[in-house]
């Protein structure tokens, strides 16, 4: 078991649920998230007074998925938030040690899926 | 009806059709200065704007009235101070009437008319404080700054320009209030900014300002349109009659000085801060109608659209230079009420025009040319000493009344209640209770 963690454009978030569907991967959970990588920010101003702001809006999916998924999961986040700019963000595969669904009690890869 | 009660009627409608106009203001400012400050506060201010304007009809109604215009000396009224309640025979009007408000005796609308218009002016200049202060004053203080403002400050500034008081005689004039309304309240503002101190988190420790946004642009701009409109009732009600040119040429005045400094205020900001700030735009167009507030009747059609471009202009280099000075006023309200209303006092001895005046009705024999009509300066040295006169007044009993408030209830929240929003610390309510603000999605 894999836990799969994306930072992605806002933006993109629809395009890659789109390539999600597609590759039959429906579990997903989605926070906003504020962060900061190789773009370093953008600059506001308000009332003629600057501002460096270095941290941009992203969105940040979670995703757990048995071994045989994580391939299709990243390769169809890949694909829904790939723009070749800065600021397309990263994903992180970490292990899972273990997953339980509250409602029937069970464990491990049956509760994943 | 014969004609005299008619026009009575007519006049009558104007007059509380407008002040209805203005008293609508209140709710501009509420949602000016909630929008332009952030959301942890957004209650308290809400709750300021909506206070202040019942202390202001306690104030006014107990004794505010009597001494802006009742019968007295050069410097204060003397008769009828008490409930408005002196005698009076309004709407009779000139030799015919008899009573102690002579210096309303011009218009002839019944007499709590002429109390309800009056008043609601009084409300505007008590609810360009709360902005200004925002976000750090303790609730009950500034009640009872709203309180004195209204019964004695304001008052006595009114006296002395509209009430038959020393500066009318020298032949001030300030049509519908750029000094006694916006620089009284301006004053106001920056004496109690300087005993207050900035917000939290405003100015680094090497003097530089930091952006504080405010929480909602939409709800400002729709404060902004609320208050142009009211606007339309500020200037063009304050002929207090239904006279077709006067107020058919005010409401051109009026409208063409805020288009103008809308513009020229957008202009400003895009070439300083190289993109065109909102805040800034919407401060302009306000700058604009407080600087053609006072000439507004007095004045040229072209001359109002160059008193609305240069409010315009200073209107957004003021908002900057007062941050360079560390003066935190969270809404612009100094750069708009007291910077513009000085200019717009001062713009009379410019621009007034005899000519124009007397097409509309609404010349008198004690008004002179301006400045830029005939080159003399006797109209503008009256208006330099207006402004001179209503600054070291008000703002020294405003540092006074301040200074007092500070002493014995305290000025300012603690540290912990204006980082965690004066909402839960002075109201223990929420402006958006179930809310999340930010997203992204």
């Amino acid at each position: 078991m894999k836990l799969i963690i994306a930072y992605i454009q806002p933006h993109k978030l629809n395009d890659v649920k789109q390539e999600l569907y597609k590759s039959e991967i429906y579990k997903i959970s989605v926070t906003n998230a504020m962060g900061c990588g190789q773009q370093k920010g953008y600059h506001e101003s308000y009332r003629g007074v600057d501002e460096e702001v270095n941290l941009l809006k992203k969105v940040r999916l979670e995703i757990a998925v048995n071994e045989d998924f994580v391939q299709l999961t990243v390769d169809a986040i890949i694909r829904g938030a790939r723009t070749g700019q800065i600021g397309d963000g990263k994903i992180f595969v970490t292990a899972l040690e273990d997953c339980i669904r509250i409602r029937t009690g069970e464990t491990g890869k049956a509760a994943i899926g | 009806m014969d004609n005299a009660t008619l026009k009575i009627a007519l006049d009558t409608m104007w007059v509380l059709i407008t002040g209805f106009m203005v008293f609508f203001m209140n709710l501009g400012f509420a949602m000016v200065e909630s929008g332009l400050c952030r959301a942890k506060n957004a209650v308290n201010i809400l709750t300021k704007n909506f206070i202040v304007f019942a202390v202001s009809t306690l104030a006014y109604w107990v004794a505010g009235f009597g001494l802006m215009y009742g019968d007295g000396n050069p410097l204060v009224g003397l008769q009828g101070i008490l409930f408005a309640s002196g005698a009076d025979n309004s709407p009779a009007t000139a030799d015919a009437y008899a009573g102690v408000y002579s210096a309303l005796s011009w218009t002839g609308v019944p007499f709590w008319a002429k109390f309800f218009f009056q008043l609601v002016f009084c409300g505007t200049a008590a609810t360009i404080v709360s902005g200004a202060v925002a976000e750090r004053i303790k609730f009950l203080s500034f009640i009872a700054f709203s309180f004195v403002l209204a019964i004695f400050v304001y008052p006595l500034i009114g006296h002395w320009i509209w009430g038959g008081g020393w500066l009318a005689s020298l032949g001030a004039f300030d049509f519908a209030g750029s000094s006694v309304v916006h620089s009284v309240g301006g004053w106001s503002a920056l004496a109690g900014i300087l005993l207050l101190g900035p917000r939290i988190g405003k100015y680094k420790a090497d003097g530089k300002p930091k952006p504080i946004y405010g929480h909602n642009m939409g709800m400002a701009t729709l404060g902004v349109l609320v208050l142009w409109f009211g606007w339309f009732g500020f200037n063009p009600g304050s002929t207090m009659a239904a006279n077709p040119a006067a107020i058919a040429h005010i409401a051109m005045t009026t409208n063409l000085a805020a288009a103008m400094a809308t513009l020229t205020a957008t202009l400003t900001s895009w070439y300083i801060q190289k993109k065109p700030d909102l805040s800034m735009i919407m401060n302009g167009a306000l700058a604009g109608l407080v600087a053609v507030t006072a000439p507004c009747a007095f004045i040229s059609v072209p001359s109002s659209a160059i008193i609305g471009a240069v409010a315009g202009i200073i209107v957004v280099l003021a908002v900057i230079g007062f941050d360079k000075l560390q003066i935190d006023d969270p809404v612009g309200a100094l750069s708009v009420h007291l910077v513009n209303g000085v200019f717009g006092t001062l713009a009379v001895g410019l621009f007034a025009d005899k000519v124009i005046a007397g097409e509309i009705g609404t010349d008198s024999s004690a008004l002179r040319n301006g400045f830029f009509v005939d080159g003399s300066l006797g109209q503008l040295g009256a208006q330099a000493l207006t402004v001179v006169a209503v600054a070291a007044f008000v703002f020294l009993s405003a540092l006074i009344i301040w200074a007092v408030i500070k002493a014995t209830m305290g000025i300012r929240v603690t540290k912990e209640e204006e980082l965690a929003g004066l909402d839960i610390g002075e109201h223990g309510m929420e402006a958006y209770s179930g809310f999340q603000i930010f997203t992204n999605i």
